[in-house]
């Protein structure tokens, strides 16, 4: 039983040990988003409701499958999960949205072999957390998650109007740039101790 | 990375291909479930005795003089039952004994949040002196270089060779709560020296202590007769 | 996220080579970014988690050869992403009886391994469309460049952050380690070396070429 508070939860999957510039989750979105603040927020949101889904379910698959006595199916069930998720959403967007929907492109698909989805499962069962906490902990790992992607957009926006050399432009840069937000972000350690 | 399938046909256009979909899917579930149970059970053996020569390792770490680790479950009501090999249990404790079978103290594990993330400690207690006598850092995400000394400090860990944790009459709690005190300060018996740099990484093993020894070492007090006498 | 060329490959040497220069699956194609940066803090670590993905990929890319020809277009990526997911599942439990230690350094970036671009981007691209001997070779290959990437990363993030080599200390007592390198941030700030010191050398390739 873990004893931590919602608060905190929360506090820790969205700052202190950020998804993407702590744990190394999600990075070739992150890397891969091109400077479009607005895209990198939608593709947060389209994140974060895919995590809050999987929580769920990831938690009601660990439950049963102690019950079974079966843990070892634990990955092979929570992946495809996931994947199912990421089908629905894909379909929900393409009927709902599909202006959002082309402008997300080939990074909707991707989200399922986006790290930070498996991640939630992955820490919320480690960590035992109960049902809620998992869905506070899903809901702050996806708005780190888009927090971090929104930062980096904005930066790279920026950057497009500044004299980059160009040997440094592209991955390089980015990754520069995600070293010093990660430094920046270790400054919330300690917060809420 | 590929392209997402095309979603654009619908069901009912290919009610075959689904059929054959579901077939395909389910088949590979199935030999992918044979598979993986397979491997488990194979390797299930040689995986318990490294977690057991782990536990032993790490036992023999927080308690001078252990030979032998016996696991006790503890129970709802507070009693201690002796677990064999490698059975799972909501708390547990682990026994340690010398040479000639007696008990030289017991293993507890504790944890609670660092600087960075959850530290997780295991401590040895030896319930004749009422001591803490050693401490072993299981997992800690803290600084490299600055929190994480609490795991390798040569000078803070001597701080757990002899710690006062006497515990009251009622055996409701320490006489002495533990004290995290400056680097070079400590006076009591029942004090901790800080790491200078990782103050609070420092305070935060007092802490988890602390909230450790009220709840634990009573049951261990109470069942000393069941810990004496080695399984 | 580019697209690797797939081939009808006769199984030569070509493709086994290509993996690890030319076609490098982290530096070239910026690929499998996840693991390269959160286990690569110590030689030991990186070194372990390459092998335990080459492995992955290569049983992977030999089922998914082998079933190429059965499985329906519209369910194959599920279809290949459980398979990754049996081996990777296999592999935890491997890495358990083989050192308990490195399993829990490496955590859950293990069972990560799953969503490893690398993997179901050759499934994908090669082993689906290539026989089996081929698709062991472009496994292997790929396998040894993630393997050349994430080490070369470990080993110079845990030089200068620790100031040793697989734990064996280099530098003696005085030496103060650049902690900041075996932090996510140092992660980012290699890796972005390397790619930077990659891009220079190609430039400076081409220049020479003109």
């Amino acid at each position: 039983m873990n004893t931590e508070s919602l608060g905190f939860i929360f506090l820790n999957a969205t700052l202190i040990n950020n998804f993407v510039l702590s744990l190394f989750l999600g990075i070739c979105p992150f890397l891969g988003i091109s400077g479009k603040r607005d895209t990198a927020l939608r593709m947060g949101a389209a994140v974060t409701f895919v995590m809050l889904v999987s929580s769920m379910a990831a938690f009601g698959i660990h439950h049963v499958l102690v019950w079974l006595d079966a843990l070892y199916l634990q990955l092979i069930a929570y992946i495809a999960v996931i994947a199912s998720t990421v089908q629905l959403v894909e379909m929900f967007i393409k009927k709902f949205s599909p202006t959002l929907f082309k402008a997300l492109g080939i990074y909707l698909p991707l989200i399922t072999t986006n790290c930070a989805i498996l991640g939630v499962a992955l820490f919320q069962t480690l960590r035992e957390y109960s049902f809620l906490q998992s869905l506070v902990f899903a809901l702050g790992a996806g708005v780190g998650f888009t927090i971090a992607l929104g930062i980096m957009a904005g930066l790279r926006e920026e950057l497009n109007l500044a004299d980059v050399p160009s040997l440094v432009k592209g991955a390089a840069l980015t990754l520069m740039l995600a070293g010093v937000m990660s430094l920046a972000f270790m400054g919330f350690g300690g917060l809420g101790g | 990375m590929s392209e997402a399938e095309q979603k654009t046909e619908t069901p009912e256009a290919n009610p075959a291909r689904s059929g054959e979909m579901i077939r395909a899917l389910v088949g590979v579930a199935a030999v992918s479930g044979i598979l993986i149970s397979v491997v488990f059970q194979w390797t299930l053996p040689a995986i318990k005795a490294n977690r057991a020569e782990a536990l032993q390792k790490a036992v023999f770490a927080v308690i001078p003089g252990v030979k032998t680790v016996v696991t006790f479950e503890v129970t709802q009501e507070g009693k201690l039952v002796a677990l064999k090999e490698d059975k799972e249990a909501e708390e547990k404790m682990y026994a340690g004994y010398d040479q000639q079978g007696q008990l030289a103290g017991v293993a507890l594990e504790a944890q609670g949040q660092g600087y960075q993330d959850v530290i997780k400690i295991l401590y040895g207690y030896n319930p004749e002196k009422e001591h803490v006598v050693g401490i072993n850092i299981l997992d800690s995400k803290e600084t490299p270089g600055l929190g994480d000394k609490i795991g390798k400090d040569p000078k803070f860990l001597a701080n757990f060779e002899a710690l006062d944790v006497r515990l009251k009459e009622d055996r409701s709690g320490a006489v002495h709560p533990l004290e995290v005190v400056k680097q070079g300060t400590k006076s009591k018996a029942w004090q901790i020296d800080s790491i200078t740099g990782a103050t609070i990484s420092s305070k935060a093993v007092g802490k988890i202590l602390n909230a450790s020894v009220p709840q634990r070492l009573p049951v261990v007090q109470k069942n000393l007769d069941t810990l004496k006498e080695k399984p | 996220m580019q697209d690797m060329a797939g081939q009808t490959a006769a199984p030569t040497l070509e493709t086994f080579l290509e993996g690890i220069w030319k076609e490098n699956p982290v530096f070239i194609h910026l690929l499998g970014m996840c693991p390269v940066l959160a286990v690569s803090n110590s030689a030991v670590n990186a070194l372990s988690m390459g092998l335990a993905t080459t492995f992955v990929l290569v049983l992977s890319n030999i089922v998914v050869s082998s079933i190429r020809n059965l499985v329906p277009s519209q369910v194959r990526i599920a279809m290949f992403i459980m398979v990754i997911a049996t081996f990777v599942t296999v592999a935890e439990y491997l890495l358990q009886t083989i050192s308990l230690e490195i399993y829990a350094a490496l955590g859950a970036y293990v069972p990560l391994i799953v969503v490893n671009c690398i993997i179901l981007g050759r499934a994908e691209s090669f082993a689906s469309k290539n026989p089996i001997l081929p698709s062991i070779l472009d496994g292997l290959g790929t396998g040894v460049g993630f393997i050349i990437a994430i080490f070369m990363m470990g080993a110079l993030r845990e030089i200068l952050g620790s100031g040793s080599l697989f734990g064996v200390a280099l530098f003696g007592d005085q030496f103060e380690p650049w902690v900041v390198m075996i932090l996510p941030s140092g992660g980012f700030f290699v890796l972005g070396f390397i790619l930077l010191i990659l891009a220079w050398t190609q430039e400076r390739m081409k220049g020479e070429a003109k």
